[in-house]
Parts: structure tokens; sequence; C-alpha cells
């Protein structure tokens, strides 16, 4: 099924010279059947990719993406679009590592410009300790087979003359610089997959919400949904933010909170941060988009919520924080500003497992960090479902962990309790 | 801190599932929820706060101290 033709330099042309008409949707807006081998519930970036992988890399092609709204419409459309693989803990470190490796010959695999841009992203610290941190954490990047550089300040004060290095509070003391991280055009993350998984077969059925997990002898048969009952041999929860109320209609209680997480966007300006940077320590981070927009984004309010809005205390305190660390960006106005929901984890990392029940599968708890993860999310998500194994890159994602207090990935070395990350 | 939950601490020789659920497993609801807060920058009280987590509206607010006593005298007035 062919709905708009794969893009190339000749076609850009050709349509460019008969007025662009000969472009059609990308993907096509199917009508649930009453059975699929595989049901994914959630049509967001991880779901989609999920279906894809499955579709391609396992030939599990009688597959259906059940989206409540629109494709890409959560987290996925939400997000700072951050893409990096700077994790040191076993488990996380090879799982990035695959992602990222993943992103870098996504566009080729898709036909579709996702923007990646590799532009580095550069971790600042503030104190011999930090250093000795950051140290460690980039031994981990590079012994897992990633890269990252130590910049002193002389190195930083060359890429980025424009933060305020003598500031009080917390002097920049170096940064940790990855070349190989960067960001990516999020929405056409979603679509580029969104295409492909429905190219080759999968069936993307959007405003369908799943009312209900039908299981039969501990084993799941199907869904109910707002477009009827939908017969299922596999299921998949892929719903970040809403995971413990899908969960819940399986009987389930998970290890998540639902917490909102803002970002905020300036107006267009000309080019002037040139990197990723991230300012740990004041609970910011910062890029410029290829629009112009300073795109950035702080910490959690802090509070369950579903709302996809926050508070102001937050707003105010991530603005104090980009002041702190680059006072140029003063007179910069934020145009926009919103939230996600977050499916917070104790530890601070995802879950990717089976569940007690035969034939249903999750893939939640990515906490702030679900973006970069999209391919890689996808693709061993996809392995697990169609061979019933983890996958080498993602075996310690397991949901039993906390319960058996094995292989906790605690990033932040803060303790693994909700409320700590 | 999170859900209210955390008031009822299991015993210390309470099956492990009991405390998995006890120190990690939530309800997680879309709508009202009970939690404890901590009066941080205020009185140091710890709260139990109803709250709508779809519209952050705040619904009651009592002192923990308070719950925690009236739950203890219900446990007393059951056992007896």
């Amino acid at each position: 099924m062919d709905f708009s033709g794969r893009f190339s330099g000749l076609r850009i042309l050709k349509e460019g010279l008969t007025g662009n008409k000969g472009w059609g949707p990308h993907w096509k807006d199917a009508t649930p059947k009453e059975a699929y081998d595989v049901v994914i519930i959630g049509g967001g970036g991880h779901g989609l990719s999920t279906a894809y992988y499955l579709a391609k890399n396992h030939g599990i092609r009688n597959v259906a993406v059940l989206e409540k709204g629109y494709l890409g419409g959560g987290n996925v459309g939400r997000n700072t679009t951050i893409v990096r693989a700077n994790y040191m803990m076993p488990g996380n470190t090879e799982f990035y590592s695959h992602s990222l490796k993943l992103w870098e010959g996504l566009e080729q695999d898709l036909n579709y410009n996702a923007m990646l841009s590799q532009r580095g992203q550069i971790s600042l610290f503030h104190s011999d300790g930090q250093r000795d941190g950051a140290i460690r954490q980039g031994n981990a990047m590079i012994n897992q087979g990633d890269d990252a550089e130590l910049l002193s300040v002389g190195d930083l004060k060359k890429l980025v003359p424009f933060l305020d290095y003598k500031q009080a509070r917390y002097p920049i003391y170096g940064a940790i610089l990855q070349r190989r991280a960067g960001t990516a055009r999020h929405d056409a993350v979603a679509w580029g997959f969104a295409r492909g998984a429905s190219e080759r077969g999968v069936d993307l059925i959007q405003n369908c919400e799943v009312t209900g997990i039908d299981i039969e002898g501990g084993r799941v048969t199907g869904v109910q949904t707002t477009r009827g009952a939908i017969k299922a041999g596999k299921v998949a929860i892929i719903v970040a933010g809403r995971s413990s109320k899908v969960a819940a209609m399986a009987g389930m209680r998970l290890p998540i909170e639902s917490h909102v997480l803002q970002a905020f966007v300036s107006e267009g300006l000309k080019p002037c941060i040139d990197h990723v940077i991230s300012f740990g320590m004041g609970h910011f981070y910062i890029s410029q988009s290829d629009k112009g927009g300073l795109v950035f984004g702080g910490d959690l309010d802090f509070y369950a919520s579903y709302a996809a809005r926050g508070n102001l205390p937050t707003v105010e305190h991530v603005m104090e924080a980009g002041m702190t660390l680059m006072p140029a960006i003063g007179k910069a106005r934020v145009l926009r500003s919103w939230g996600g929901i977050m499916d917070m984890s104790p530890d601070g990392s995802p879950i990717i497992d089976k569940t007690h029940i035969d034939g249903l599968f999750i893939d939640c708890g990515w906490c702030y960090g679900g973006f970069k993860a999209v391919p890689g999310s996808g693709h061993v998500m996809a392995h697990l479902m169609a061979t019933g194994e983890h996958h080498a890159a993602a075996t310690k994602f397991r949901l039993d962990r906390f319960r058996t207090g094995q292989n906790l990935m605690d990033e932040e070395g803060t303790g693994s309790q909700h409320n700590l990350h | 801190m999170g859900a209210a939950s955390m008031m009822e601490r299991p015993a210390a020789n309470a099956p492990i599932e009991e405390w998995d659920a006890y120190l990690h497993l939530r309800d997680n609801p879309d709508g009202v929820t009970r939690e404890l807060w901590y009066h941080e920058y205020g009185c140091g009280a710890w709260l139990v706060v109803t709250r709508n987590t779809l519209t952050h509206e705040v619904i009651k607010c009592e002192l923990a101290e308070k719950v925690a006593a009236k739950a203890a005298k219900k446990t007393a007035g059951a056992a007896s």
C-alpha cells in the first residue's frame, strides 16, 4: 500500500514544478477489524515504532495501533526533542546506546526526514566532586562504545562564550560533551514511523479509546474500545502518562506515578545556541530549534497530575535557572509553554516487560526521557513481543525489579522511591 | 511525598509483596486522590491533602496526625 510514494530529490523537484498536487496522505486512517495478531494500545512514538519494527523485522503485519486521540498527539508531540546516550548504569547505558545508533540510521531506514541534528550535548558541572562524577559517567559512555569528551572551562568558553562562568552559586568547572547527541523533529519521527508501519499493512486507528482488556484463564484475548470489541493474540500497553489507568483494566497496579513536566519555547531568534546545553544543578536545559525558537525546560512540578499543564512556581524556577546560566536570553520573549504527563517510576528508569497475564506486554515508565528512546523502545519491544525473549539491549527493564531489588537503575543515586527523580 | 497510603505502613514481618505494594505500587488515579504533603516552607506539619489530579483543585486538607489518630482509634475499636 503506497499512499504518497517515497521521498526523493527528483520527486520533490517534480512536485515543485507541478504545484505539489501529487502528494497524498502518508498513512491510511484505518477502521478496526474484528481481530488482529497484535493490538498496540497507544499511537505515540513508542507504539508506532513498536508496530513498525514488528512489521519490518519480524514480519508480523496483522497489527493494529489504537489511539484514543490522534496519532502523535501525546508526549511525542510535547517534548523538547533531545536525543542522547549519556547514561551510566548497566541496563540503561546499553539501551540508550542502541537507541542512538537506530536514530543515526533512522531517516534512511524510514525514507523520512526526521531532521536529526547531531549538534552535541553539553552537560555542565560545577565542583571538583561533580567533575569526578562526570569523568566516571563519560568513561561509562566510552566503555559502552559511545562518545564523550571532557571539556575544560577554556574549551567551553570557545564553544559557548555566553554562559555566566563566574556565577556565585554554580561556578562552571567544565562539561561533558557528547557530539553524537542532538535533537530531532519530534512530529516527523511519529509521522515517519506511522507511514512505515502503514505501508507494511499495520492498521493505524485513531479516535479509538480502549475501555477494557479481555482476559480469559490468565491469557489476554482482546480489548474493548469505543469503536467496538477487538480480538487479539497479543496486546501491548504503550501509553506513557496513562499507564496506570490502562493497566488497571487488566487488574494491575504499577510502580508508576503520573507527573506533569513543563517545557517552553521563545520567539524565533537568529542562531545563537548551537548545542543542547544541560544545567543539571539549576534543573534547566536548552537548545535552539531550526525555526529559531529557544526550546527549554526544567524539572517536574513534583506532584501527581494528569492535567497536561503546569503551575507558575515551576515556570518561575525554570526562568530563574535560565537567567542564572545565560543572562543573555533575558530579552527573548516566551512564546508558549506546555506540559506533558510523565510516567514516573521509583528508580527513574523505564519498564519493558511481559506481565503476569499471558500475551499482555507493557512498555512504560519513561519518566522525562522517552523521546530519545522512541526507536530503541519500539525495536526491543517488538523483539520481546515477537520472540518472547528480551532483546540483549533491554534485559534489565523488568517490571518486578522493585520487588526483587535486583537491577535497579537509579542514575541519580537518590534512591528507588517515588518522588525522588 | 505522594500517595496517602504511605501512612499505612506494613508490619516489619509482613510479606515482601505487601512491602512492595506499600513502597512502589500506586493507584495513580486521574481525578480525586489523597496525598501526604509536608509543609516545608511553613509550619513543618504533615498534611493529608485530598486533591484532583485533573484540575489541580484542592478539596480537603487535614493534619496527618489527626488522620492517623482517627485511624488508630478505629483499629483499636475494631479490636476490642
